[in-house]
């Protein structure tokens, strides 16, 4: 059961990885680090709202904003530039935000862990024989509303048949009248934004952040995206419970130290045997 | 020509040895005065940097894949060799250099193996999902080598999680000669048939297929000879710090060798050789004199390695190249162009 906890953080982060990716074919190493920015915004506005006298929930609406804000603006200042050159260059870069939002929080905030405050407290259930903590049902509806209301937006709104336009043939997506860069704009700002409910799901299994979450979760969650099948909404959130699951029963039931070592092993596998993941859709190479 | 090329290679091997007896000079003779050490210090730092830099150029400037593995095989090769020399060591007593070459030549072979069992599946990949597929390696070689404690072999030293007591063999004088020995050989590889056939499946790999290079085999090996390098760039590593740690080894540690080989300029050594003693000195440097530098490190890389993407995608040398190890060379071969 905990590992539905787990694995609902890693399926909403692998969300945001899918999403950029599915739409630039780049893979946005700086995701993880806007879960860590989400964290530490929840951990400066919960005493405010608490003083405001609001429920502490109330601050992951500031994190959403802080990390949309991060999120575009990262994808404006760094990603714009370079989004005409080679994909190396994309990925360097992309490696490059992710340090750079490492380390600035690294000066901003030092490197000892923080404990972020409690925002819900919720009882235990019982469900078919087996207790269940109400953190993982939330942590868990949560991720299925979001996933839900995502595959709907991306299906039927006209923005949402815009991003899927856009990967297939940018050109012929501008001849049609879509405005390319707004399009990817506005896909990071819903990736960031996933990544701040991310952060508050991670933050309340987790309790404690520091700067360097970014990268471990960030990897992780990207495994997630590539077993689910990278660019599948459904498939990063299949690939993100799975894999919580999965790295839990071997960290409980056979390699305690070593279940992340699992977790790789699965990535190097899946990518041998299916580079296109449960859920993806095979792509021929042209010529 | 051939008289020409004899006389480039008399000066590039002269300017070799007399920075080498520059360093004597300097560090044996005692010219640095009591700071001596730490500069010796940063000098061997800058060595090894310069081979695992160099080791993953080779991937990212002439392959045109990326790895963000390449502190795994620098672990493997460190590990591997400190526990062989620690053995053998408890066993008989060597001269150190007879240590340092089994030392360098064990990490060689293991990370090599490695590399290679490794190569053979990973390398039908390419781009992004090689690049995932290194980091997921590293990260194995990390979670193991941090979990899975050696059983203490013998009593001089403590296997398992951090790894002390490793003999201390890395004079700066055979790094530098290993590390000479390493750029040469790897400069040599791509100016080679099998370089040639390298460089010719980055820039078209259907093309370079149809033209009867065999493209498995020629990434495959490359990939073995850069894990190779990383791992001789581990050996000389652990025997010089004799302490090692798993975490040291991380996901940060390969960007940041990614991160010199880009600025550098992927594609030129010696664009990789300079970057490499700059990036690691440089921060050393400034930190001795603004002790708060250090905390800002990282972040200025990470800015700088961003802004470089932005305005110059080849970093600082591009894929220019001029000669084979370092400033010096570089400096005599275009003086001796302009005279020719």
């Amino acid at each position: 059961m905990y590992g539905l906890n787990l694995g609902s953080v890693y399926a909403l982060t692998a969300l945001g990885y899918t999403m950029v990716y599915g739409i630039i074919r780049m893979i946005n190493f700086a995701h993880g680090d806007f879960i860590m920015v989400g964290g530490f915004t929840l951990f400066y506005t919960i005493p405010v709202m608490n003083s405001l006298g609001l429920p502490p929930w109330f601050a992951v609406f500031a994190a959403i904003i802080v990390c949309v804000f991060v999120g575009v603006l990262t994808e404006q200042i760094a990603y714009k530039p370079v989004r005409g050159q080679s994909s190396t260059t994309a990925l360097i870069t992309a490696l490059g935000m992710s340090l750079v939002l490492e380390n600035g929080a690294l000066v901003l905030f030092g490197s000892s862990p923080r404990n972020v405050p409690p925002m819900f407290s919720l009882p235990t259930i019982t469900l078919f024989g087996a207790s269940v903590s109400g953190q993982t049902l939330l942590t868990l509806g949560i991720g299925i509303i979001v996933m839900l209301v995502l595959s709907l937006f991306i299906k039927y709104t006209k923005l949402g048949k815009a991003m899927r336009a856009v990967p297939e043939d940018k050109t012929a997506s501008t001849l049609v009248g879509i405005n390319v860069n707004k399009i990817i704009t506005i896909t990071f700002a819903i990736g960031s934004g996933l990544a701040a409910v991310a952060s508050m799901m991670y933050t309340t299994s987790y309790v404690s952040i520091k700067n360097e979450l970014g990268i471990t979760l960030g990897l992780k969650a990207f495994v997630a995206a590539v077993f689910g099948g990278i660019g599948s909404v459904t498939g990063a959130m299949a690939g993100g419970l799975l894999l919580g699951i999965i790295e839990n029963l071997v960290k409980v039931y056979m390699l305690p130290g070593a279940y992340e070592a699992v977790t790789y092993m699965i990535l190097i596998i899946v990518l041998l045997v299916r580079p296109t993941g449960l859920f993806g859709k095979a792509v021929s190479e042209k010529v | 020509m051939p008289g020409i090329m004899k006389k480039r290679y008399l000066i590039t091997f002269a300017s070799v040895v007399l920075l080498f007896l520059l360093l004597c000079l300097l560090f044996d003779a005692g010219l640095l005065g009591r700071r001596s050490d730490y500069f010796n210090g940063l000098l061997t730092v800058g060595m090894f940097y310069i081979i695992v830099v160099c080791s993953l150029n080779l991937l990212t400037g002439y392959m045109g894949e990326f790895s963000l593995g390449q502190a795994g095989f620098m672990a493997i090769g460190a590990y591997s060799s400190a526990i062989v020399t620690t053995l053998i060591s408890d066993a008989v007593s060597l001269p150190a250099i007879v240590l340092y070459l089994i030392a360098v030549i064990v990490g060689a072979l293991v990370s090599a193996v490695i590399g290679l069992l490794v190569g053979i599946p990973a390398l039908r990949l390419s781009g992004d999902y090689l690049c995932i597929v290194t980091v997921a390696v590293a990260e194995i070689v990390r979670v193991i080598l941090s979990n899975v404690g050696i059983p203490a072999i013998t009593g001089s030293a403590t296997f398992g999680k951090s790894f002390a007591g490793i003999a201390h063999v890395s004079d700066y004088h055979y790094v530098y000669i290993t590390t000479v020995i390493c750029v040469a050989v790897m400069y040599c590889y791509i100016r080679s048939r099998y370089g040639r056939a390298l460089i010719a499946i980055r820039e078209d790999r259907i093309a370079a297929a149809a033209s009867g290079i065999n493209v498995t085999r020629t990434k495959v090996l490359t990939f073995t000879i850069s894990a190779a390098f990383a791992g001789i760039a581990g050996a000389v590593y652990a025997h010089y710090i004799t302490t090692l740690v798993p975490t040291y080894f991380n996901f940060s540690k390969s960007s940041e060798f990614l991160a010199i080989v880009i600025l550098g300029g992927s594609g030129s050594m010696t664009g990789s050789v300079v970057a490499a003693l700059i990036l690691s000195a440089l921060p050393q440097l400034i930190s001795y004199v603004v002790p708060a530098f250090v905390s800002y490190r990282m972040l200025i890389y990470a800015v700088i390695l961003v802004v470089v993407m932005i305005f110059r995608p080849g970093g600082l040398f591009g894929r220019r190249e001029f000669s084979m190890a370092g400033t010096l060379e570089k400096l005599t071969s275009r003086r001796k162009q302009q005279a020719a």
